[in-house]
């Protein structure tokens, strides 16, 4: 077991790792100059300093140096929590992150988590259903919640529950009001697609022999659908978990500009329209971090959940060896 | 009254508004205590008959006329609540498979428990699991079902079906999927517990064998509707109808009452030279198990195998013997620890992949299942001549040739080149697998359980055509099987296998009428079909 937990622990690293490269990779490719950048932010023009002012900055941010110095420059500061300093805002970024995240991460926490219950209590009900037109609809509902954009769902709740009823406001940070519905608008989509997976899951799940058995037994449906087909349907759509909450990061940049709150999404916005390699650099690695530990999480717990699973990876089980 | 008595019953299956009908005016009626057996193929409507019985019709079946009263209870058109009350109390069901019959998230005690718990007892699953002749109750009750052989699964769904103290257990091909053995030892041991407590058994069978070896009486069904009935020495000996004769004739080991008899006797002719020479092949796999840390296990242990041109060899063994392993090492698709593997002519043991390769042109594998061994997308005409694609051989117009050549070997019409394999019944897509076997003339065909999967008429078919081809194009068979009387009916010479060594080997005529060693006499034993004398 320690062997496995470890074994994925590194696992889940490197995959952290291979994320911070290949976007720093990209971004250097990228066609600006971080200089004109930072002398912009300051009022100023790159063609109004002489060249030994600009050796002298580029020397001061480490930009002389070769683009491999430069990465693991870069790779080390930010394994001590270091970003750097945001070029158009001269703070360093751990400082503009760290201001937004927590914002951010509870509007994730509260869609995800509302995704999680409303996905699985639809797919649950839809699977269960005996009144065919009941189950139809139902089971087809995912399909339509996956397939509005969420700026239109923002855009409606916004028009219906801000505009006409006055319910929640339309912008903003301050209060639980503020998260209704930015949550909702973020956990349509989610909840969706847990809801199409776990469906299909559930119904492959019902359709096996050992549920016959257990209705063989007297169970009634309920206690079928319960106690035998659930923890069955759950183990296959228990690695969606990880793509829903990557999901909510990327819907969290659209949700905040659409609700203008202040948050890490709307702030990676900005840092991609104004070309702030660093921070941009900083949200990739946070959001893939993110991504990387409910991965891991649910990893760790499948074993829990399947007892099939062992953690020995080299296994190899004989042909049955012992009869009766 | 009987305990079952089903009347004019009909069974149909709603699909796109249409009614399919599965069982046609049925009569049946089981008595307390008697054991009744329904033999007919896949489509005959015995499964769909024992499913209206425990009212466990898939969603979309209905019981469309008659009447089944269960218990004195009516289970057509009866609500979900009351056929609940006849499922486990009444009405217990050993399922097919025990592969796949079990919740494989739920402890073994637990599945038991629960069916106990349903008629509200107290009693304790061990003793239900003891019952059923599981050894070691209290170590298997806390085991998952993963980490239990098929045969103990399959006892185990028997305790879950005498959990619930039911009148009547039905039992669905309930070890097909085993071993001859172990298939022997749990049926013997059912229709003991079910003589001992006055439990009435009805047998869902395939296997007119097993029927008339078990049952007080037997049913035969074919597509839907009843045509035979009558205790087995009657319908055995003198059979009213075609159909019945039909399967009594393509199940050799009925007709001769159990004995195998082999249809080739070799014994002192000049034996060929050899297609394919294992010689001392061993292979040794690591596994690592919690109680007992890594280790080496001896899959095959110094097998030397034999098989002569223009003849058939066959490999016997149960799961697990190594007779797979062997397949595999004599396909070049994995290495053997040690010993040697002579081709044609070619020690191909130490060969890389892209050595190996030209050398399957002569030597070519038929797999278990028809259903999974052609790809769905892929057309009969595209599934044949894939070998000859892959070998670069020919074009495309002298491609299309051989496979209409190739289809007629196989006996199916040319028609067949565009259809798809879901298009095809289980024998033709075997058909179709053998047809792609011998796209490239092999010298030699590996047949991994062929015709295990078929109904029993079709098995007979697969057979004789395996036999024309060899008479016709020289073919010489290395034929994998776990059932004798198959074995007899097609091979020359013959390996019994156990635990990764060949326990005994020779003409199937010496081995198999002359066993020397115990094991082949136990395998000979657990032939079903020894009860009645047919002939």
């Amino acid at each position: 077991m320690t062997r496995y937990v470890i074994g994925r622990v590194l696992q889940a690293v490197v995959v952290l790792w291979a994320a911070y490269t290949l976007t720093f990779a990209i971004l250097y490719l990228l066609p600006s100059d971080p200089m004109e950048l930072q002398l912009a932010a300051a009022g100023l023009q790159l063609d109004s300093l002489t060249p030994e002012q600009v050796e002298a900055g580029k020397a001061q941010f480490g930009l002389d140096q070769s683009i491999g110095a430069q990465y693991w420059h870069h790779l080390w500061a930010a394994v001590q929590g270091d970003f750097g300093i945001s070029l158009t805002q001269q703070v360093p970024v751990t400082d503009l992150i760290g201001q937004r995240i927590g914002q951010t991460l509870l509007l994730s926490a509260s869609a995800a988590a509302v995704a999680l219950v409303a996905g699985s209590t639809l797919a649950y009900v839809a699977t269960f259903a005996r009144w065919n037109p009941l189950r139809t609809f139902l089971t087809r509902l995912p399909a339509l919640g996956a397939s509005f954009p969420q700026f239109f769902i923002a855009l409606f709740l916004i028009q219906f529950f801000s505009f006409q009823l006055g319910w929640f406001p339309a912008t903003g940070t301050e209060g639980a009001s503020s998260l209704v519905m930015p949550v909702l608008t973020i956990s349509v989509l989610n909840s969706s697609i847990l809801a199409q997976v776990l469906i299909k899951s559930f119904d492959e799940t019902l359709s096996q022999a050992y549920i016959t058995t257990a209705r063989a037994k007297g169970l009634s449906r309920s206690a079928v659908h319960l106690r035998h087909a659930f923890r069955n349907a759950v183990l296959p759509a228990m690695t969606i978990l990880g793509v829903i909450v990557g999901l909510t990061v990327t819907s969290a940049i659209v949700v905040e500009t659409v609700f203008t709150r202040e948050g890490v999404g709307k702030l990676a916005q900005e840092a991609v329209l104004s070309q702030d390699v660093p921070v941009v650099l900083a949200v990739v690695t946070i959001a893939a971090a993110l991504f990387v530990v409910v991965n891991l999480i649910v990893d760790l717990l499948y074993p829990l959940l399947d007892p099939r699973i062992s953690h020995t990876r080299d296994k190899v089980t004989p042909p049955e060896v012992v009869a009766v | 009254m009987s305990l079952v008595e089903i009347k004019g019953l009909d069974v149909g299956y709603v699909r796109h508004r249409a009614v399919t009908p599965a069982v046609i005016g049925l009569d049946l009626s089981v008595g307390e205590s008697e054991v009744v057996a329904i033999v007919g193929e896949s489509g005959s409507g015995k499964t769909s008959t024992a499913n209206a019985i425990i009212g466990l019709l898939p969603a979309n079946g209905r019981i469309t006329a008659g009447s089944a009263i269960v218990d004195g209870i009516e289970t057509a058109g009866a609500r979900e609540r009351t056929l609940r009350k006849l499922r486990g109390s009444v009405v217990g069901l050993i399922p097919q498979d025990p592969m796949v019959g079990l919740n494989p998230t739920k402890r073994i005690g637990a599945q038991v428990t629960e069916a106990i718990k349903l008629r509200g007892g107290t009693d304790s699953a061990l003793d239900f699991l003891s019952q059923a002749g599981v050894p070691d109750p209290e170590l298997r009750a806390h085991q998952y079902p993963h980490e239990l052989s098929g045969g103990l699964r399959q006892r185990a769904l028997i305790a879950i079906a005498l959990a619930g103290r039911p009148k009547l257990i039905i039992a669905d091909e309930p070890t097909s999927a085993l071993d001859v053995t172990v298939q022997k030892r749990i049926l013997d041991h059912l229709s003991g517990l079910v003589r001992e407590q006055g439990i009435s058994l009805l047998i869902i069978t395939h296997d007119l064998a097993v029927a008339a070896d078990r049952a007080d009486r037997v049913i035969v069904m074919q597509g839907g509707r009843k045509i035979e009935e009558g205790d087995p020495a009657t319908i055995l000996r003198n059979p009213q109808d075609q159909y019945t004769r039909q399967l009594i004739a393509a199940a050799p080991r009925l007709a001769h009452a159990g004995r195998v008899v082999p249809r080739f006797d070799v014994r002192g002719e000049d034996v060929p030279d050899s297609v394919l020479t294992l010689t001392d092949v061993s292979k040794t796999f690591s596994i690592s198990d919690q109680r007992r840390g890594r280790r080496g296990f001896n899959a095959l242990d110094k097998v030397s195998v034999r098989v002569p041109r223009g003849r058939t060899h066959a490999l016997v063994g149960e799961s697990g013997c190594g007779k797979t392993t062997t397949l595999r090492i004599a396909l070049g698709l994995e290495s053997a620890t040690s010993g040697s593997v002579v081709l044609d002519g070619t020690e191909i043991s130490n060969l890389s992949w892209n050595q190996v390769r030209p050398l399957r042109r002569k030597a070519q594998l038929v797999h278990q299942d028809p259903f999974a061994t052609l790809d769905p997308k892929f057309t009969i005409g595209q599934s044949i001549t894939e070998p000859l694609v892959s070998f670069k051989i020919g074009n495309r117009k002298s491609r299309q040739a051989r496979a209409l050549e190739l289809l007629d070997q196989v006996a199916l019409p040319a028609s067949y080149l565009d259809r798809l394999p879901s298009e095809l019944s289980g024998g033709q897509r075997q058909r179709v697998a053998i047809a792609r076997a011998l796209a490239l003339e092999p010298e030699l065909l590996m047949l991994d359980e062929p015709v295990s999967a078929l109904d029993v008429l079709v098995q007979e078919q697969i057979l004789q055509l395996l036999a024309d081809l060899q008479k016709n194009l020289g073919l010489s068979y290395l034929f994998v099987s776990h059932d004798l009387a198959v074995v007899a009916e097609i091979s020359h010479t013959v390996s019994v296998m156990s635990e990764g060594k060949v326990v005994e080997e020779g003409p199937v005529a010496e081995v198999f009428t002359n066993p020397q060693s115990e094991y082949t006499q136990e395998l000979i034993d657990a032939i079903p079909g020894r009860r009645v004398d047919a002939s």
